[in-house]
């Protein structure tokens, strides 16, 4: 079954597939520049103690971006 | 001798700048990128028969219009047209590094890569074929391990042996889909049959940024002949990709831009194990963890300062005993006079008393150039980074506000220099406003005289609380100004953390010694002219003989300095200063304070006619205060509090005129936070009049 969720709402140790980047502008770039780009494969390794910004991983690195900016991005979840 | 020029590009944390410094050294010089405040880093060395210059390009991931790094290594390249163009890539980091890579091929810069660290991939399991790699890409690849030095020969081989200037550029002919390839291919044509390919743009470049949307080259080819054909061509294809993909253009283009890099990476990187976690991911799991991560945090911070104060002890008090020496000879060298005056109260306690807190400043950025190499520093901002944006700040924000002191000790002036890593303007320049709040090192001479007169019982209370009100100060004031004056949305946090690392020794005295240096400059010159501004305001006019006639000792000393300029400017702003508690002496001192706020302790000392003023022997002024009749608790507080928050110094000032490029804003910095300072002295002194609280 494919379970589509936005990448903000990944909960710590989940993972998935980039299926798409919404939103355009400056943000949009900045996110596809570091490697978020349709098929890339994201885990979520932690949360700031708030719940934001998160870290993941992408491409073997790690990234941090803030829950907004997360919200944008379509993943489709595996196990 | 054959000359090269090299453009050293690649991702930050890629190890850029170790080998940057393996080439040239030390020797190098330092400036900034003409008419931003971007560094700009070059040095030379010398190859066989070559003699091989490197300009050091901002580290970025990308280039686009939208930052101002991307901006200035993009233009460089254009511009400058480099021989050679050298990305460092981080081997075990690979598909994210080639992206970079990969635009510098679409602008068809003559390019060398150096695979750094290919050490670190090969030890997570990574095997790269390098020739098959460099085969793919058709560019050389040179392996290399930067902090060991291996490979740097192989680079400035690669780079003598690569073909010169006149050879040309040779833009790639990536495929960015069926559904943009005709477009640019469309657009190319209108170039290349115009006007615009005089400059050094490759025609199918500009085609590339111009479905990019890229707003500079969009002013650029505006007013060709062609220039409106294009813009409105672009813009259709926008439209088309909008509907149909429901993406933008620029989305595009780097999607397969990242589906080119991993087509390369599944015929040239081979996994040899499985990923496992890193001693890096291990450590994280501790250091930004949901719940000890602040807390580490602000331990971490703390033993920051313990380290500093308690490493600088002794070489603050060599620097202090070498001027107190200077000061001993001069004395008997040079008769009593103007001159002796001028040469010892002027220049040597004024410029002496800054030089000897150097020590201190240059461990301070020792330590936070460990905090930086080590990769510390951006796992605060991520700590951070909620809190901030609340206040209207960023993430990015936290380093400038500690280096200005958010831990007791900091310096305004490496702080203002440190919000270089804000790309908004708005939020850097909210930071620059707020950061000189913080609780500097030359504060804390005050506070301690101070405490030590009024506050003895609750030293480590008041200290405290005057670090809770720094804090809440400048974070109010970055709210105000956000949602007034520097009113704007917030911008992106993205941001990488790279894997802790090991800093090299050299790497850190070399960033040491950069900022060192900067400060050296600015404090000295600056300092050394305000000094004896101060010095000949405190002295002339002379007070005439029969006004002092009769008078000695404290009588006579308060006499002929109330007759001098700075006197009377003292009692002249007695009228304003009366409701914050403040009589003249005192504002003599804060007038003082403009240069450097240390200046308030020791021109404290001279006011209150006291013979020489030692800031160590603080107690001794102290004493003499808390005998004063017009002295409270309350008026002391107030005073910190003025203190704390008036007009940053001089040196401050000229910084944050040097970084933002606008008097308008440093005379605001000026102005409001004198402002705030009175209106918050004010507050408190009348209410504890009114209450008698402390009087």
């Amino acid at each position: 079954m494919l379970k589509v969720a936005r990448l903000n709402e990944l909960e710590i140790g989940e993972k998935g597939k980039v299926i798409k980047v919404n939103g355009k502008g400056e943000i949009n770039r900045r996110i596809r520049d570091m490697g978020i780009v349709p098929g890339a494969l994201i885990e979520v390794e932690t949360k700031a103690t708030l719940g934001d910004p998160i870290e993941i991983k992408v491409k073997g690195y790690h990234l941090t971006l803030r829950s907004s900016e997360a919200a944008g991005i379509d993943i489709e979840k595996t196990e | 001798m054959k000359e090269i020029t090299v453009a050293l590009a690649g991702n930050p944390n890629a190890g850029k700048t170790t080998v940057f410094n393996s080439l040239t050294g030390a020797h190098h010089h330092v400036g900034n990128y003409p008419g931003v405040t971007v560094e700009k880093k070059w040095g030379s060395i010398k190859h066989g028969d070559a003699r091989v210059k490197v300009v050091d390009l901002p580290g970025t991931y990308s280039l686009t219009a939208y930052s101002l790094e991307e901006l200035v290594a993009r233009d460089f390249v254009v511009e400058e047209r480099p021989d050679v163009v050298v990305d460092v890539v981080d081997a075990s980091n690979l598909e994210r590094n080639l992206y970079l890579a990969i635009q510098f091929m679409e602008m068809g810069a003559p390019l060398i890569i150096v695979l750094n660290m290919v050490d670190l991939a090969e030890s997570r399991g990574l095997k790269i074929d390098v020739e098959r790699l460099s085969e793919l890409l058709g560019v050389p690849v040179v392996p290399a391990v930067a902090t060991k030095g291996k490979g740097m020969k192989d680079m400035l081989n690669a780079i003598v042996t690569l073909p010169p200037k006149g050879d040309g550029w040779h833009p790639v002919d990536l495929s960015y889909g069926n559904e943009l390839d005709g477009h640019i291919y469309k657009l190319t044509e209108i170039i290349e049959g115009s006007n615009l390919t005089v400059g050094h743009y490759p025609a199918r470049w500009l085609a590339i940024k111009l479905l990019e949307q890229d707003e500079q080259v969009q002013r650029l080819v505006k007013d060709s002949d062609v220039g409106e054909d294009l813009l409105r061509k672009a813009e259709k294809v926008a439209r088309h990709v909008h509907d149909t993909f429901d993406d933008v253009p620029e989305g595009l283009i780097a999607d397969h831009r990242y589906g080119f890099i991993a087509s390369i990476c599944r015929e040239a990187v081979h996994r040899t194990m499985d990923e496992r976690l890193t001693i890096s991911d291990k450590v994280d799991k501790v250091l930004i963890n949901r719940t000890f991560g602040p807390l580490l945090l602000a331990g971490i911070i703390y033993l920051t300062y313990t380290f500093v104060f308690w490493t600088s002890e002794v070489p603050v008090s060599v620097v202090e005993g070498f001027f107190g020496w200077t000061r001993e000879i001069i004395t008997r060298l040079i008769p009593d006079g103007l001159m002796k005056s001028l040469i010892i109260n002027g220049v040597i306690d004024g410029v002496g008393g800054v030089l000897s807190f150097v020590p201190l400043i240059m461990l301070m950025f020792f330590a936070i150039a460990i905090l930086e190499d080590s990769g510390y520093m951006a796992r605060m901002a991520f700590l951070l980074d909620r809190l901030l944006r609340y206040f209207g700040l960023h993430g990015n924000s936290v380093l400038a506000m500690i280096v200005s002191g958010g831990i007791s000790g900091g310096c305004a002036v490496a702080g203002v220099m440190a919000t270089r890593t804000l790309k908004n303007p708005k939020e850097r320049i909210a930071t620059i406003l707020v950061a000189p709040f913080m609780n500097c090192g030359a504060k804390i001479p005050i506070y301690a005289l101070l405490i030590a007169a009024f506050f003895v019982e609750s030293r480590a209370m008041v200290m405290f609380a005057l670090t809770i009100i720094s804090w809440s100060f400048a974070l109010l004031a970055a709210r105000g100004l956000r949602s007034t004056v520097l009113k704007g949305p917030h911008t992106p946090f993205v941001m990488e953390l790279p894997p802790y690392r090991m800093p090299t020794f050299k790497g850190l005295l070399i960033h040491m010694w950069e900022r060192t240096w900067h400060y050296l400059k600015k404090a000295g010159t600056i300092i050394l002219l305000v000094s004896i501004i101060i010095w000949a305001m405190s002295t002339f006019p002379k007070a005439p003989e029969e006004l002092l006639a009769g008078k000695s000792g404290k009588e006579r000393a308060e006499a002929e300095i109330s007759y001098t300029v700075a006197g009377r400017i003292g009692k002249g702003l007695e009228r304003v200063t009366a409701p914050l508690g403040f009589d003249w002496r005192t504002n003599i001192a804060l007038v003082g304070g403009f240069a450097a706020k240390e200046v308030v302790v020791s021109t404290l000392g001279t006011v209150y006619s006291l013979g020489e003023f030692d800031p160590e022997a603080s107690g001794v002024l102290s004493e003499r205060l808390e005998r004063q009749g017009d002295w409270s608790q309350l008026k002391a507080f107030s005073l910190m509090l003025f203190c704390m928050l008036y007009a940053p110094c001089f040196v401050t000032l000229a910084v944050i005129k040097n970084e933002t490029k606008s008097w308008k804003w440093t005379g605001f910095a000026m102005a409001y936070t004198t402002v705030i300072a009175y209106v918050a002295s004010l507050a408190v002194y009348q209410t504890g009049q009114l209450l008698g609280i402390g009087v």
